[in-house]
């Protein structure tokens, strides 16, 4: 028997007795730098591609509320920082090491794309829409020249927008519930499957509905193997990740992981697609609004469980 | 350069001199502390093994806290000390959240604070806090870069560890065994 107490009683806050430093803001940061990734991806793709007129939801209504999420994450993240009135210093260095300092990078340039790309297409969803001023117009006027290179990078920023919410905390060795490789391409498909049920639910057409529920499926069904595949990458690893995945599998997170998020965010979303398309009467907006609630939960329990694994010595 | 630490677990008490002497020393705020002690218990009763471990940062020479620190505000002092610049420091928490000995922890006034070995002390040639004050002397500090100094003296005699070497962080805390 081995046992290994502190004996002069350290208590700093959020350190002990259990590392509890990042709240809701974090997953919360994460869940809408996810969803607008999504978006702003299927805009992007589905310009190039040339449907703006297909699916007008994707391309053209979605990305309006994208500015307004990024910027939303960005407030949390400040609500989050202790030392707040010093935010600037993110943007007075560039770490390529520090997700979080090429994550802050990349939001801030991605905000002003996603504002653009808002007001490119704010007049044709409202045709009363006026700017009001002259070089506003003309300012739009010329950026319209260049919408095919804006959604290029749109689509290239999102992707690493995606990835980097998921490298945020596999960069921790530290953690080892965090320290897998897999968290990148898992956050990425998940905050694009959000992204898929967001216009979902905000698509007012049939037949882009019917398409954005074939991507969503195709998705999850990746996001369940990324799953599993994590898992088992765990149970593989080192006796910490092995501990890491016990809470996972037995542990105090194994009902509202796979219960909330496994069923009610992913397989039964998934069935209700499956039985969607197949012409089954079933409401539209249920599988895409499960699919945004386990995208949310998701990350709450990662961050939350992430922050209670750790090395032992 | 290489300013590293060794204790001595088998001369260490666990009087906790040493976390009052850095918390008078470097002010830190009350009901935080910079240094602690861990006392471990090996095997069942009566073969019983006490190990005492005068623990804090471990200044690692491959420290995930530097590297994931967006500001820079984390960064590698005179001799390897890890520092934290407090006016560069946002509190990010992303630091802490690395580091997998805990050692780190937000100042009520809103940056990132740990151990500094002392560097105020060291850079005027004087013993960390904590090594000065030790009542049993089981503390070493110096420069492993001179064969001379006390710590490498100290290294090269006996056996030592350290913490999670596992975890890749290069820890230049020793435990002597
Ligand atoms: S012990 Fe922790 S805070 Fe100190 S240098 Fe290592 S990782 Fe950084
Ligand atoms: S809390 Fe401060 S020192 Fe730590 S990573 Fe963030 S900016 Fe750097």
């Amino acid at each position: 028997m081995r046992e290994e107490l502190i004996v002069s009683g350290r208590m700093n806050p959020h350190i002990d007795p259990q590392l509890q430093i990042w709240e809701w803001h974090i997953p919360a940061y994460l869940f809408l730098g996810g969803l607008a990734a999504g978006i702003l991806f299927f805009a992007g793709y589905f310009f190039i591609k040339g449907k703006s007129e297909e699916y007008p939801t994707a391309v053209k209504l979605a990305p309006i509320i994208t500015p307004v999420l990024i910027v939303l994450g960005l407030v949390f993240l400040f609500l989050d920082l202790k030392h707040k009135l010093y935010f600037w210093r993110l943007y007075t260095a560039i770490k390529l090491e520090s997700p979080m300092s090429w994550g802050a990078w990349t939001l801030m340039f991605i905000m002003p794309l996603s504002g653009i790309w808002a007001a490119l297409n704010i007049e044709s969803l409202f045709p009363k829409w006026d700017w009001k001023f002259d070089f506003v117009k003309n300012a739009i006027k010329w950026l319209r020249n260049y919408q095919k290179p804006i959604a290029w990078a749109m689509m290239i920023l999102s992707v690493i927008l995606g990835i980097y919410t998921g490298i945020l905390l596999s960069a921790f060795n530290a953690r080892p519930l965090w320290n897998t490789s897999i968290l990148g391409p898992l956050f990425l498909v998940s905050g694009m499957s959000t992204g898929a049920a967001a216009i979902i639910i905000l698509s007012k057409s049939k037949k882009e509905r019917h398409t954005f529920a074939q991507i969503d499926l195709l998705l999850i069904a990746i996001e369940l193997f990324l799953i599993v595949h994590m898992f088992m990458g765990f149970r593989a690893s080192s006796q910490v990740q092995i501990d890491a995945s016990e809470m996972f599998l037995g542990g105090d997170f194994t009902a509202p992981f796979w219960v909330f998020v496994v069923g009610l965010g992913l397989v039964i979303p998934a069935a209700l697609e499956v039985m969607e398309m197949r012409n089954k009467k079933v409401p539209y907006m249920v599988a895409p609004a499960l699919v945004l609630m386990g995208g949310l939960l998701f990350r709450f329990i990662m961050a939350y469980a992430g922050q209670m694994s750790r090395w032992l010595y | 350069m290489r300013y590293a630490m060794a204790v001595d677990t088998k001369k260490c008490v666990g009087c906790s001199d040493c976390v009052v002497a850095c918390q008078t020393e470097n002010d830190v705020p009350i009901g935080y502390c910079r240094d602690w002690i861990v006392e471990v218990t090996d095997g069942t009763y009566p073969q019983l093994e006490l190990e005492h471990r005068s623990e804090r940062c471990n200044h690692c020479e491959n420290s995930p806290c530097v590297r994931c620190c967006p500001t820079g505000a984390s960064h590698y002092s005179d001799g390897g000390i890890v520092m934290v610049t407090k006016n560069k420091c946002i509190g990010c928490g992303a630091c802490i959240a690395s580091c997998p000995y805990d050692a780190r922890y937000t100042h009520p006034k809103g940056y990132v604070d740990k151990c500094t070995f002392c560097i105020h002390r060291v850079q005027k040639g004087q013993q960390p806090a904590c090594v000065a004050v030790c009542p049993t002397k089981c503390m070493y500090f110096g420069d492993l870069d001179d064969p001379n100094s006390d710590v490498s003296k100290v290294i090269k005699k006996r056996k030592y560890k350290t913490l999670i070497p596992e975890a890749g962080t290069k820890p230049q805390l020793y435990f002597l065994i």
